[in-house]
């Protein structure tokens, strides 16, 4: 450690709020937001990438924000827990937690929503997981979902019940019947689909 | 207003913190509002297993920017001397683990902090370690008392002979390694001092219980300690009392004259809060011609630390599941350089039933009887140790009714005889028994002139969804809708109350609820209004529970797996689990489900991944984060069910309940393992159940 402490003044996106911030260069995202900025839906469960409770959304995409210096993260829309419901209206991702009992003592909670918002992104733009059969998939079974969402680790051990909560959004959004809620935030798709990439919307289902 | 609201026990309400919980509100202990004047501590773990801190250069550390203090066992604040020797945190230079704190470092920012304790250099008289347990340790002792106040052995009859003339008998070594809790919120205080005042934010399984703890070690009144636990993350016995970040955190922010935040990280986790300790299990069981039990016997080692003695009481299950005359069980430890291990989801039964539910497994293929039959045969009339009768118990109908749920009885005994392509197929079953303790606890009630109810009681919510219960438990009592009725927890100022832990939370608060709430009511209904000022009511239940006796109370269950064995890998995967319990009235459905088949994961976590593995050399739990030491994911669980009978039980408590939180974890690994032998026809008598233990014991496939 020399000296002084290198610092950086880093501008942040975060739930559509700009944030200016005189930060230590060593600041991960995940305590920007939690002891910077007062957020702290985004937990911290490990601190190094392998429990998923920190997931937030970059651009739409899932990320570990224990894993992304907040320097590295000033050019991206951030978007947290406390950035997914709209005006009072929780997310239908979290009213379907809410409706399935998905969590018992809420820490995973924030990093699951957030991952499987992510997750049902990355099905529509057509990418594959481990147990997708051919180059892409065709229906999100309950298969893909476990497997799509064992990044996040639930140790009270809800997985019976998030499984089918995601399902519930999934289901409602393919057939058009998306809850009243926000609209998307204007980069919440990945900007780059995957060549071969289904169109958005594609999504069938089967639960 | 709903007059439905009125049975609002049994009912479905959904968890009240439920939105704060979805919506990132919920502030956990580490997340309180001290932005601006917090200051970060970041501990120091010993590199040695034992011996004395020789000399630590923290002139160095202190001078760097940004860093406030460096507390070393020379310069940290005297406590006075503590019952539980972990939270005599600083308090000397002994190393009695590898990992155990010996400094720590006060900055302003997280990031000095954790890079200046990482800088810290501390050199070390280092002795000869001690920390592998085997059964046949020199240092073996037969503990005084196992957790829990049950004694460490008991013998009726004559075992020996008995086994010696039984028809059929088995005799096995069972183990099962070190288990850690892992809650997904590390433990977390916020401590801030206000003169002589202490208010800790901290995430615990108790707030009455660590007030205590934290105002004996500062020499402070109680009620100069102030401890919140709002929300907290998970804690499975791992915060069932203080720990050391508790008392780190408060000494460092008494030093700083500041808040002080400390948040342990998951390596920390595996060596100061505790974990479940390695067993090693001896069963033998004798049978007659009948399959009726003539003799058990359950000998178990098992370790703990030099800094306090933890006897998991592994064996206390297997004194009153099954009917035998002749009966021994017997607990013997050794005192290891290692960390202390302590509570674990269901302490003792967990896996004492693991090692028991497997033995009966082999004793119905010995006899050649189904294996519920032979549990329904040695089915106990009343308590086989003290001749207690039973408050309720339904061992037996679980048995029947999960069988018929889970298709049971299609299932053709011979093992390793169905297979799907490259995949063997069986299925398993186990016990599962927990006890329906109860604690005495105080609360408050009070009337208000606008109708409303608020409920004051030291509880906690770890996830068990207990706010949500007392609510509908103070509802009931006061006659209302649980939506005029506010319950307040996770504060110490609210008085004694017990902790989340031991299953005992819902019955234990609820009582006192109960009891405050009937009284208030009464007290409304006799003055006909209520004042301006309101009315309020206070009750506590000691009297209740020292009088609470005649009965053995026990909730039990029967748990179901199918298990597949990959021939070929080796990989084991579990498509079924189906748990059957009888534990009294149920409180709230939607959350009760969700805690049996939580517990049932871990249980299945368990069986598959869970292995903390010992460094011989260090010292130290080396695989000590959650990319090594693996726990269940979303994948690992296809389809896990629990469902309940409804069980009348008049004595257990005013409610009709029993615990829920720790039974579901309890028989799953005895459920899976057997199902895999029956798969595969290979016995796996050692945890967890991994693919190369079964790889060379599989059949080989032609073509």
């Amino acid at each position: 450690m020399t000296e002084a402490i290198p610092g950086t003044r880093v501008r942040l996106q975060v739930n559509g709020q700009p944030h200016e911030l005189d930060l230590d260069n060593r600041t991960t995202l995940l305590d920007a937001l939690r002891e910077h900025l007062g957020l702290t839906g985004a937990k911290k469960g490990c601190d190094h990438g392998q429990c998923g409770a920190c997931t937030v959304l970059a651009d739409g995409r899932r990320i570990n924000a224990c894993l992304v210096f907040a320097v590295a993260a000033q050019d991206v829309e951030i978007q947290t827990i406390e950035g997914m419901s709209y005006d009072g209206t929780p997310h239908p991702m979290q009213q379907a937690f809410l409706d399935r009992d998905a969590f018992q003592c809420g820490y995973c909670t924030p990093g699951q929503i957030c991952s499987a918002v992510g997750m049902l992104e990355e099905f529509d733009q057509g990418w594959p997981s481990a147990v997708t059969a051919g180059e892409q998939p065709t229906a999100l079974e309950a298969d893909e979902v476990r497997e799509r969402m064992s990044g996040n680790l639930c140790r009270c051990g809800a997985y019976m019940n998030i499984v089918p909560a995601i399902l519930d959004v999934a289901v409602s959004s393919a057939r058009g019947l998306t809850p009243p809620g926000p609209p998307a935030p204007r980069s919440a798709a990945p900007q780059k689909p995957p060549a071969g990439g289904a169109a958005p919307g594609s999504r069938a289902v089967t639960s | 207003m709903s007059v439905t609201h009125i049975g609002a026990v049994g009912s479905d309400l959904g968890r009240i913190e439920g939105p704060a919980k979805v919506t990132g509100e919920a502030r956990y202990a580490a997340e309180q509002d001290h932005l601006h004047d917090v200051a970060y501590v970041w501990p120091v773990q010993s590199r040695i297993a034992k011996g004395t801190v020789r000399w630590i250069d923290d002139d160095p550390i202190r001078a760097l920017p940004q860093v406030l203090a460096v507390l070393t066992p020379d310069n940290a604040p005297r406590l006075q001397p503590p019952d539980d020797g972990e939270l005599a945190v600083l308090q000397s230079r002994t190393v009695s683990y590898r990992g155990q704190f010996v400094a720590a470092v006060v900055a302003q920012t997280l990031e000095t902090a954790r890079e200046a304790a990482g800088q810290l250099q501390v050199d070390y008289d280092s002795e000869s370690h001690d920390v592998q347990l085997t059964a046949d340790h020199s240092q073996l002792y037969r503990p005084g008392e196992p957790d829990a106040g049950f004694v460490s052995d008991t013998d009726e009859g004559d075992v020996d002979a008995a086994l010696e003339t039984a028809a059929f008998s088995v005799d096995h070594t069972y183990e099962t390694p070190a288990q850690h809790n892992n809650p997904m919120e590390p433990h977390a205080t916020l401590a801030v001092w206000d003169g002589d005042e202490l208010t800790l934010y901290d995430s615990n399984q108790g707030a009455y219980s660590v007030q205590q703890s934290l105002a004996k070690l500062f020499g402070l009144d109680p009620a100069a300690v102030h401890v919140l636990n709002e929300h907290v993350g998970g804690g499975f016995g791992s915060k069932g009392t203080a720990r050391p970040n508790a008392v780190l955190a408060a000494m460092a922010a008494r030093v700083v004259q500041r808040p002080v935040k400390l948040a342990l990280h998951r390596h920390h986790m595996f060596a100061v809060v505790g974990y479940r300790t390695p067993t090693i299990q001896r069963i033998r069981l004798g049978a007659d011609a009948d399959g009726r039990l003539s003799a058990i016997a359950h000998d178990v080692v098992e370790q703990t630390s030099t800094v306090l003695e933890f006897v998991e009481q592994t064996a206390v299950a297997t004194r009153l599941l099954y009917a035998a005359p002749n009966r021994r069980t017997t607990h013997r430890i050794a005192r290891l350089d290692v960390p202390t291990p302590r509570w674990m989801r269901a302490p003792g039964e967990c896996p004492g039933m693991y090692a028991l539910e497997s033995a009966m497994d082999e004793l119905a293929i010995e006899c050649g009887l189904d294996p519920i039959e032979v549990r329904i045969r040695n089915e106990p009339h009343c308590d086989p140790e003290t001749g207690k009768p039973w408050s309720s118990r339904s061992l037996v109908e679980c048995l029947h009714r999960g069988a018929d749920l889970f298709g049971w009885a299609e299932r053709d005994p011979r093992p390793a005889t169905r297979t799907e392509g490259s995949w063997q197929v069986g299925t398993g079953v186990a016990a599962s028994t927990y006890p329906a303790y109860a604690a005495a606890s105080s609360a408050t009630a009070r009337a208000d002139a606008d109708g409303t109810y608020r409920v004051r009681i030291t509880a906690s919510d770890i996830g068990t969804g207990a706010r949500t219960a007392l609510t509908q438990i103070a509802a009931g009592a006061l006659h209302v809708p649980t939506d005029l009725v506010r319950v307040d927890i996770g504060d110490s100022a609210f008085g004694q109350a017990t902790i989340a832990g031991g299953s005992m939370g819902t019955a234990s608060w609820g009582w006192a609820v109960t009891k405050a709430c009937v009284e208030l009511r009464e007290e409304v209904e006799r003055r006909g209004d209520i004042p301006g000022d309101g009315i309020e009511v206070r009750a506590e239940t000691s009297a209740e529970i020292k009088a609470r006796t005649g009965y053995t109370f026990q909730g039990f269950g029967a748990q179901f797996a199918e298990a597949r064995v990959n021939v070929d890998t080796g990989e084991v995967r579990v498509p079924r689990l189906l748990g059957m319990f009888g534990v009294g009235r149920i409180i709230n459905p939607r959350t009760a489900r969700s805690q049996l088949i939580g517990g049932m994961t871990m249980g299945l976590s368990m069986a598959l991944h869970e292995e903390g593995v010992l460094d011989p050399a260090f010292g130290d739990y080396v695989n000590h984060d959650l990319a090594e030491y693996h726990v269940a994911t979303c994948a690992d669980v296809t389809d896990i069910r629990a469902q309940w009978l409804d069980e009348q039980d008049q004595h257990v408590n005013p409610m009709g309940s029993k615990g829920i939180g720790e039974i579901g974890i309890v028989g799953t690994a005895a459920a899976v393992a057997n199902a895999v032998h029956h798969a595969s026809g290979v016995r796996i008598r050692d945890l967890p159940i991994r693919l190369d233990k079964l790889l060379g014991r599989l059949p080989t496939r032609i073509g």
